[in-house]
């Protein structure tokens, strides 16, 4: 690892990591800065960058049109619940796939990682006919149920990946310690894996947050979250690009600050294992 | 008390028989040391005993007991773990009281029994760190702590000095044997290094491909090696074994004789040969001597003061009283 470093060698990396930094934040800088400007300044041309008259107009505009508290909630219960859920169901999963193998645990790992690689249109009709006929349509549950399973992948792959760092011996340890399974879970298992617990808990938060295909197409007005607020922004009437923006922005805005302030959790998380 | 009797006990992995059925009885305060070459199935046993393991067949008695399907914590045995395998989010003071907490007794006595290991193990001034805060040594006297304040019938130990330095595990092996000393506890310990297995134990149990090829003393196995295994397994450096017409003069198919009883001389002897490596330890010195006509490569070990060269004409007198005699099959001949 000891390799030299010139200090020009140096610039030029952090030159290239703040470049490429810069172009990934550029359309949601972009995004931002629209959402403070006035429809007209928002299509100008040339683009005007930072040089306008700021507005806040807009923010009002979308908050009397539409009820963003609403969305927001409906976002947090999805994302949150649908995350909880899927955590106390693949928590034993990982336990069991990690401690005691057996094996065709690869095969089935593998198994539930290729459905995330299936285009999710080719199960829409079947699930959309479920939902007609459980009248999950237009429900909280109905979503928290659909996004539970379709990250419960990868919940379960990170889990299994973070309970598998942690040493068999400690756990053998703990039972001759006279541990019962609940105290080995309790006082030595979950204390162990709570970091990698709590970033699978934020990235499938984030996931869920994100999540378009399946919350346009299974909510119209009550259920709908953040995704269906900005969604409705984008009408077919002409679009009114800053409007739209500050919708987006309000969207985001709560998911951008919660990934800030956790990233160094994220990053451990996603990187564990790698090095010990 | 702590009396351990195996009665037939087998155990498979699949198609895979890792250990025969085989019967052992280690008594009460004794010192016994499972020895054998990695995967010989020493550890697998200590597993089996601990109830890590599910036997496959046959039982495990303690004290009398019927233990075998009986969970570890129920066994009272305690293990210390090759990895030490402390719980890393806990300081030593936690660590050691767990198997305490775990029993339910009463917060003032969890704090003696710890106090009183942490005494006796030079622990104090460490209780409030962490594992990650400890060396290698440290580690292990807390690994060692956890199994003490239980009280347990037996200590089981699984190579618990393979991670440690040279000189640390010296030093450890002297604090364990000690520690059998003052506690009199039983004690089964499963090493891969046979000079542990010499030092510490009253009872060595030798291991090969799940068998055990012979359970004694260290000096009966050095003494008398039931078969070729043991006698080149048990010593160090490794018994010289001669075949041949060598060996025929003493009417065995193989003869043994330990690289300590050979002399050695620039002149004469009833072997001869020429040196090859020399291995000066300070106080002895290995010849390693080849061209005997006798075997590849004869080991001698010589006072430190012997000079030879690489390269000199060696002559060699075995001590003919403690030649070991071997059959075709390995077995001694007494």
């Amino acid at each position: 690892m000891a390799r030299a470093v010139t200090q020009q060698r140096k610039a030029v990396n952090t030159l290239v990591a703040w470049a490429i930094g810069v172009l990934i934040f550029f359309p949601i800088l972009w995004t931002i800065l629209t959402s403070f400007k006035t429809e007209a300044q928002a299509i100008a041309d040339p683009p005007l960058f930072l040089f306008f008259d700021w507005t806040l107009e807009n923010y009002s505009v979308v908050q009397e049109r539409s009820d963003y508290m609403r969305f927001l909630w409906n976002s947090v219960i999805i994302a949150g619940c649908s995350t909880l859920l899927g955590i106390v169901i693949a928590v034993p999963a990982a336990w069991s796939m990690a401690f005691v193998p057996s094996k065709r645990t690869k095969d089935i790992l593998l198994w539930m990682l290729s459905t995330k690689m299936l285009p999710a249109v080719g199960v829409l009709y079947p699930i959309y006919l479920l939902f007609i006929q459980f009248k999950l349509l237009d429900t909280r549950i109905g979503l928290v149920l659909v996004l539970m399973l379709i990250n419960l992948p990868i919940i379960v792959w990170m889990l299994y990946t973070y309970f598998k760092e942690i040493p068999g011996e400690i756990l053998e340890a703990a039972r001759m310690d006279g541990a019962t399974l609940r105290d080995e879970i309790l006082y030595v298992l979950t204390p162990m894996a709570l970091p990698g617990i709590a970033s699978t808990v934020l990235l499938n938060v984030i996931l869920a947050w994100n999540e378009a295909f399946w919350t346009l197409n299974l909510t119209a007005a009550k259920a709908g979250p953040l995704t269906a607020f900005i969604a409705s922004y984008s009408s077919p009437e002409g679009l009114f690009y800053a409007k739209l923006s500050a919708a987006s922005t309000m969207a985001i805005a709560p998911i951008l600050i919660l990934g800030w302030f956790s990233q160094k959790q994220l990053v451990r998380g996603l990187t564990f294992g790698a090095v010990k | 008390m702590g009396r351990i009797v195996l009665e037939q006990v087998a155990k498979r992995f699949g198609d895979v028989e890792v250990i025969p059925p085989l019967d052992l009885t280690i008594e009460d305060g004794e010192f016994t040391v499972f020895v054998g070459p990695s995967g010989c199935g020493k550890s697998t046993l200590l597993r089996l005993i601990a109830g890590l393991e599910d036997v496959t067949a046959g039982s495990i008695q303690i004290d009398g007991a019927e233990a075998t399907g009986v969970p570890p914590a129920k066994r009272g045995l305690a293990m210390v773990f090759q990895s030490y395998a402390l719980y890393p989010h806990m300081t030593v003071r936690k660590n050691i009281a767990f198997p305490l907490r775990m029993a339910k007794l009463d917060r003032q006595e969890q704090d003696r029994r710890v106090e009183q290991a942490a005494a006796v193990l030079n622990l104090t001034d460490y209780l409030d760190r962490r594992p990650g805060q400890l060396s290698g040594g440290q580690r292990q006297r807390v690994a060692i702590g956890r199994a003490i304040v239980r009280e347990p019938a037996a200590f089981l130990f699984d190579e618990p000095l393979s991670n440690l330095d040279a000189a640390l595990r010296v030093g450890m092996r002297l604090e364990i044997s000690e520690l059998h000393k003052r506690l009199e506890t039983t004690m089964i310990y499963v090493t891969h290094d046979q000079v542990e297995a010499m030092t510490m134990a009253d009872k060595i149990v030798v291991l090969r491909a799940g068998h055990i090829e012979q359970v004694g003393s260290p000096l009966e196995l050095y003494r008398e090696p039931r078969n070729l295994f043991v006698a080149g397994f048990i010593g160090s450096p490794k018994m010289n074994f001669i075949e041949g017409t060598e060996a025929a003069k003493h009417k065995a198919h193989t003869i043994g004789i330990r690289p300590e009883h050979i002399a050695v001389s620039e002149s004469k002897g009833s072997w001869s040969g020429v040196v090859g490596v020399s291995e000066h330890l300070g106080s002895d010195t290995f010849f390693h001597i080849h061209d005997t006509g006798l075997a590849e490569t004869i080991t001698v070990r010589a006072d430190g003061e012997v000079g030879f060269r690489h390269g000199d004409k060696i002559h060699m007198s075995p001590r003919t009283d403690v030649i070991h005699k071997f059959n075709e099959s390995g077995l001694r001949i007494p």
